[in-house]
């Protein structure tokens, strides 16, 4: 590609954008209120928010890399940098979030079958149908193949049993991406399906759980004699964990990232600074430039690994390096922005609304997705091939 | 900008590189230059010329291959990996950077011999115990139409060996960079007994004539001949400890995987397995920091300070952990001078004070970043 093309790229991404992104979405904001999750009973916050959604995904910009049949835009690397940069230089809000465009849709991509990408894509590329994940159990968090909720075949049906735990808005979820085990025989990770369910489905309830933020964005979910078709696998069955883990791959790559999102790319210094107006304490100073330091250099490794899995190297293991090092960057950073708040970021509202909240639920970053711990066993054993 | 990954021509000059270096220079061979107390090997430099590595930043005009910064770093990250011996980055890096600034003849025919293999470069700029150019004392008194340098620089990497050397002066309204032949009259220098087994000279001058030929870039102003050239030198000695940082940590590994107490390969003791991922992490993302440098010195040098001292900072960083692990996790035998990782640890100490600090370049992010 002649930066020729991509510079009229550049002029063309930047004339849409200014004609067709209203006002009140170019305030950069990117808080919870801020975000467009989609689905069945989705309300807009303005009118505003619902005209961008849908001028966006007319575009195929909500999934900019997804194939245009499925409701993206096909673009490579090269483009998605280019429409990133000028809607973060325009200060354009991110039309749609959701674990359906993290999360199922790569894997989707990667494992499902042409009608499956046809059903499931393009719903999720405009917003209509909002995804959760059903992965952990009570009993099987870290030891993820251990999921014990089984998948019993009746016909052209499973009827599904069992428990899932810490679904994030399972109680908003239209659909849910579910690890079941059709096969109690097996070695455990050989037994294991990717199933798709309706979360209308008679037998599946949800019971929310309250987090340390004081927030309640996840849920157990029970599942009782619940049917569900068998073309709802995707890839085959008691074949689920390679799309377990190729799903796992994009959701690491995608939390990892949060070390930057947070912020908005604003430098550590400049926020601080406004927290205790000067940074003055030359400990908290010399941490927060080391932070800083690191926070560069971690942004600077994100987008070497997508320029390699565009290139066609892939990312594979390494993810679980970006994942370790992103969450406990994004940790730090939170702790030192308490840090320079002091006493005025310890009340859940006011001068720092919200700072509270966020640096609580930082510290699942390096839980969800898998632990920390997790990340460094699975770099120890799959890139330096220690022994297990 | 282009991408982080290394291009066809870098991959291939990084193959070239280690293949070369695995049998003229592996660390077997720094043992020996050690035990002999030698500090520079002609041959290896000849045939590094030869390669058209010391040309790397000379432009095709003048002889050099003109490979760019990324490419120096490519070959500085393999000469890292096994501690090679040489004025790789005072001459073909920091010299030929600073001697690219200036269009005259002598510059010129300085970089031609800087590509043959004809020259080596030391950069006397440090004075006291920590990098900092500005804290510049050495005078040159102007005297009648030149100059009489008085001083003395410490820290000057392969000052003993060098044929030429570019030193940083005090004169009337600032500082001034001169070139000088290194056996020129009244400069005295004694090299220094350095952990690292490598060469460094304290370098005295006493009286030292020197004509405005001999400056380098206008009186006055060194700076615009030298900061370039400091953070070429800069990225390149970045990519050089992180390439130690890798050859002392691809010993670590091996030894993991190979040492047993207890019935079985330490490997499989879950306390050493994350403390190996996390230094491992740590390389990786050192790496994108080093190639970015790399990068932005070839794409867009006027902007290049936060990327460099990100670069500098992070390999500072990442060498000490690599080479503190690696001794650790040897145990006993990491302590013994028969046994490599020793010489990593020492190399990592001195790359870390030549050419600035973390806390140096720390200073320098934050200034960037707006702190
Ligand atoms: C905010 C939040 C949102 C979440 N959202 C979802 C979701 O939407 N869907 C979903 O399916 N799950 C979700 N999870 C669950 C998450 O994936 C699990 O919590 C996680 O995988 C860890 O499992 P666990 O909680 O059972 O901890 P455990 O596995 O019991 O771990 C406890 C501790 O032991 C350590 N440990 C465990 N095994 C090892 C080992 N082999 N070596 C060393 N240390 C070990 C862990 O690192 C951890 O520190 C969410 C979690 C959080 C906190
Ligand atoms: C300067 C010096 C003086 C010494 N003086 C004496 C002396 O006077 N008398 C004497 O008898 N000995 C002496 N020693 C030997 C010393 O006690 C041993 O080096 C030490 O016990 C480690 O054993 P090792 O070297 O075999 O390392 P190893 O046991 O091979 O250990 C290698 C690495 O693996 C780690 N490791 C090993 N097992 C485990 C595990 N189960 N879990 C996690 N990590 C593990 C170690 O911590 C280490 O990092 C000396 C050593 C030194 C360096």
């Amino acid at each position: 590609m002649s930066d020729d093309a991509l510079n009229a790229f550049r002029a063309e991404v930047r004339t849409w954008l200014e004609e067709n992104c209203p006002q009140e979405m170019r305030d950069g904001a990117s808080g919870e209120d801020a975000i467009v999750w989609g689905g069945r009973n989705w309300t807009f916050k303005s009118e505003a928010q619902k005209l961008w959604l849908e001028r966006m995904a007319d575009k195929g910009w909500t999934v900019p890399t997804w194939p245009v049949e499925y409701g993206g835009a096909g673009m490579d690397r090269a483009h998605h940098k280019i429409l990133l940069d000028e809607m973060r230089k325009m200060g354009a809000r991110v039309p749609l979030q959701s674990f359906g465009i993290w999360m199922l849709g790569p894997a989707l991509l990667a494992f499902g079958t042409h009608e499956q990408k046809l059903q499931y894509l393009p719903p999720i590329a405009r917003g209509e149908v909002r995804w959760c994940q059903g992965y952990s159990e009570p009993g099987a968090g870290s030891d993820l193949a251990s999921v014990q909720t089984k998948a019993e075949s009746d016909g052209d049906h499973y009827v599904v049993n069992g428990q899932k735990i810490w679904t994030s808005y399972a109680d908003k979820a239209d659909c849910i991406f579910a690890l079941v085990r059709t096969d109690r025989d097996a070695p455990k990770h050989l037994g294991i399906t990717f199933l798709l369910i309706d979360m209308e489905t008679p037998g599946v309830s949800t019971k929310p759980i309250r987090l340390i933020s004081g927030k309640s964005p996840f849920c157990e979910t029970f599942f009782d004699d619940v049917r569900v078709p068998k073309a709802n696998v995707v890839g085959t069955e008691n074949r689920g964990w390679d799309v377990a883990k190729h799903l796992l791959t994009h959701e690491r790559e995608m939390i990892s990232g949060g070390g930057q999102g947070l912020l908005g790319g604003r430098p550590l210094g400049a926020v601080l600074n406004e927290q205790d107006g000067g940074l003055t304490d030359p400990v908290l100073r010399a941490e927060a430039m080391a932070c800083e330091i690191d926070a560069l250099a971690v942004a600077l490794t994100l987008e070497r690994y997508k320029d390699q899995a565009e290139s066609g190297g892939g990312v594979g293991d390494a993810s679980a390096m970006l994942k370790y090092a992103g969450t406990e960057l994004n940790k730090r950073r939170h702790e030192l922005m308490m840090s320079a708040g002091g006493a005025d970021a310890l009340m859940w509202d006011g001068k720092h609304d919200g700072l509270a909240a966020d640096w609580l639920r930082t510290k699942a970053n390096s839980i969800e997705g898998g632990t920390s711990e997790v990340m460094l066993s699975i770099i120890s054993r799959r890139v330096l091939g220690l022994p297990a | 900008m282009s991408t982080l990954l290394l291009t066809e021509d870098e991959t291939m000059l990084q193959d070239a590189a280690r293949g070369f270096l695995d049998g003229a220079a592996p660390v077997s061979h720094f043992r020996k230059l050690r035990d002999a107390g030698q500090t520079h090997d002609a041959k290896l430099w000849a045939e590094m010329a030869q390669m058209g590595w010391t040309g790397v930043l000379v432009p095709e005009d003048a002889g050099g291959s003109d490979m760019g910064h990324a490419a120096a770093g490519v070959l500085a990250g393999e000469l890292g990996k096994t501690l090679v011996t040489s004025p790789f980055i005072s001459t073909a890096v920091i010299a030929a950077t600073a001697l690219r600034q200036v269009a005259t003849d002598r510059a010129r025919d300085a970089l031609a011999a800087i590509a043959d293999g004809s020259v080596i470069y030391g950069l006397a700029v440090d004075e006291g115990a920590k990098h900092d150019p500005d804290a510049t004392q050495l005078e040159a008194k102007a005297d009648g139409n030149g100059f009489r340098l008085s001083g003395t620089k410490g820290f000057v990497v392969d000052g003993s060996n060098a044929d030429r050397l570019l030193v940083l002066a005090k004169t009337d309204a600032g500082l001034t960079l001169f070139d000088l032949p290194a056996d020129r009259e009244g400069i005295t220098r004694t090299g220094q007994n350095m952990v690292d087994a490598r060469d460094a000279a304290q370098v005295t001058f006493d009286n030292v004539q020197a004509t405005g030929d001999d400056v380098l870039g206008s009186v006055d102003d060194a700076m615009t001949v030298l900061k370039p050239a400091l953070e070429a030198g800069q990225a390149a000695l970045s990519a050089e400890m992180l390439g130690l940082s890798a050859g002392a940590f691809a010993m670590t590994v091996g030894y993991l995987k190979e040492r047993k107490q207890f019935g079985v390969e330490i490997g499989r003791f879950q306390a050493l397995q994350h403390r190996a991922a996390h230094l491992w992490s740590e390389t990786e993302i050192t790496l994108s920091a080093v190639r970015h440098a790399g990068r932005k010195l070839d794409e867009d040098p006027n902007n290049a300070t936060l990327a460099v001292s990100l670069a500098k900072a992070r390999a500072t960083q990442t060498a000490k952990l690599a080479v503190i692990e690696g001794v650790q996790m040897h145990g006993g035998i990491g302590m013994t001078d028969d046994f490599d990782m020793g010489f990593f640890m020492k190399r990592a100490r001195v790359a870390t004070e030549w050419l600035g600090d973390y806390g140096y370049h720390a200073a320098k992010v934050a200034a960037a970043r707006g702190f």
